[in-house]
């Protein structure tokens, strides 16, 4: 239970840590906070020859607001995310999520880019990524390029993120629709923050007249990617989000998935949690709203 | 095998070594220092027992490697006490409610409970039960732990209850 040998550097910018992942032909590594790279690492799963610690590289840390977007730079530690005013005021949907990652311990190491750049099917960050409609910036000796969170994950713990690229940030988008704007976001595991066997992120946007004229569902945990459920918003969109138009769309998600079974869970399990945990989190979605608190 | 110097404090001692890049934080207290009270359970993060401060905040020390904690400022549980012989307040209500039976988990549970009640004195349970969600113990079922906890966090603002009246 201790990870392979391999060689560590420290390099002090951006373009060093990606000429250097050039250099190295994928037999290198970037190591942020650690928290699932390194169990990788000591399960032998991951034997990268060579670790480069971005750590303390200032250009991946902070937390920006850009307007219609949040900036949050890739080795932002989650609990910096999670305490962060912006990130409470202008993407609650995340700031919801970041509660439900991890432990303390691991939340003061871990960072937003590294959860995104692993991809555990079960990772709230990516869930709250995906329902946002988040985009990734990365970064390699080529350029830069930027990926919608759609298509970025690509299975469980894959991404098409290249071994020579190096993600910097990942932008957030804020909803500024007219009317009040709520988050859902819930989830079920064996012990408080343990990894969720099914997760449900949701937000919407009332009108004056309580009518939903923009929703987000996904849900994560139960298939090998987390997935956004556009049958189920569509259903939703014009609805008052009644219990009926809730149980609905609920019934829409459930038959969107595609469990995974696993020691913990059954797919019949995981698909029934995640229909209730949907229709669970549209029901904190709407309440926020109509209350105004969004 | 690739080696490297480290500088950094623990428990308010400068201490510097020459480290290999493999060696994980809590191997390197344990081992090198012989800080043998920071407990290693899983080695990959799950159990807490390692749970240490890093320039004061709690991290699991499985999960870094030594050469990462370069120029940081680590506590261990052996930090706590204001002296070798003595307790802390919170040391003191773990042993007065029977917060630990095997004691593996406790190095972990102390400072994950240290680390809380730095933030607030007047934790709520679902906090305490939050800050120690972390930390697994397979003896106790957790609730004395709790009422250690709770014990402490009263002790440490001062509340003028008497013994036996404030559930132990």
């Amino acid at each position: 239970m201790k990870a392979a040998d391999f060689d560590y550097e420290c390099p002090a910018s951006i373009d060093a840590v990606c000429g250097r992942l050039a250099e190295a032909a994928g037999e290198a590594k970037i190591i942020a906070g650690g928290q699932t790279l390194v169990p990788l690492m000591a399960m032998r799963l991951a034997r990268p020859a060579l670790l480069l610690d971005i750590n303390r590289i200032a250009a991946l840390h902070g937390i920006a607001d850009a307007g219609d977007h949040v900036v949050v730079r890739a080795a932002t530690r989650q609990a910096a995310a999670l305490a962060h005013e912006t990130v409470r005021a202008r993407v609650p949907l995340l700031a919801k999520a970041l509660g439900f990652v991890g432990h303390v311990q691991t939340r003061n190491r871990g960072t937003i880019g590294g959860s995104l750049a692993h991809a555990d099917p079960a990772a709230e960050i990516v869930l709250a990524a995906l329902a946002l409609d988040a985009e990734i910036e990365a970064r390699s000796v080529s350029g830069t390029r930027t990926m919608a969170l759609a298509g970025f994950v690509t299975g469980p713990m894959e991404t098409v993120l290249a071994p020579a690229e190096c993600m910097t940030a990942i932008r957030f988008p804020v909803w500024r629709d007219a009317g009040a704007l709520g988050t859902g976001f819930q989830e079920v595991s064996i012990r408080q923050s343990d990894f969720a066997l099914a997760a449900a992120a949701a937000q919407v946007v009332l009108d004056q007249a309580g009518v939903c004229r923009r929703a987000a569902v996904a849900v994560g945990g139960a298939d090998a990617t987390p997935t956004r459920m556009a049958d189920a918003e569509a259903r939703l969109i014009g609805t008052r989000l009644d219990d009926d138009d809730i149980a609905a769309a609920a019934s829409l998600a459930r038959a969107a998935l595609a469990p995974l079974a696993d020691l913990h869970a059954s797919p019949l399990y995981r698909r029934r949690v995640a229909g209730a945990l949907v229709a669970r989190a549209l029901a904190e979605a709407k309440g926020e709203a109509v209350r105004g608190k969004g | 095998m690739s080696q490297h110097e480290i500088t950094l404090t623990v428990n308010g001692t400068a201490r510097r070594a020459t480290v290999p890049a493999r060696q994980t934080l809590v191997d390197f207290l344990r081992d090198t220092l012989r800080l043998t009270g920071t407990h290693v359970g899983c080695e990959h993060g799950v159990c807490g027992a390692c749970s240490v401060l890093l320039d004061g905040k709690p991290v699991r020390s499985c999960l870094i490697f030594a050469v990462q904690a370069e120029g940081a400022a680590v506590v261990t549980v052996e930090g706590l006490a204001p002296d070798p012989e003595g307790l802390s307040v919170l040391q003191d209500s773990f042993w007065e409610m029977h917060g630990l039976q095997c004691g593996y988990c406790t190095p972990g549970m102390l400072i994950a409970a240290h680390a809380l009640l730095q933030q607030t004195l007047e934790p709520s349970e679902a906090e305490i039960r939050e800050a120690i969600g972390g930390n697994l113990c397979r003896c106790t079922g957790y609730k004395p732990i709790v009422e250690a906890i709770a014990l402490a966090a009263r002790r440490l603002r001062g509340a003028n209850v008497p013994e036996g009246r404030d559930g132990g």
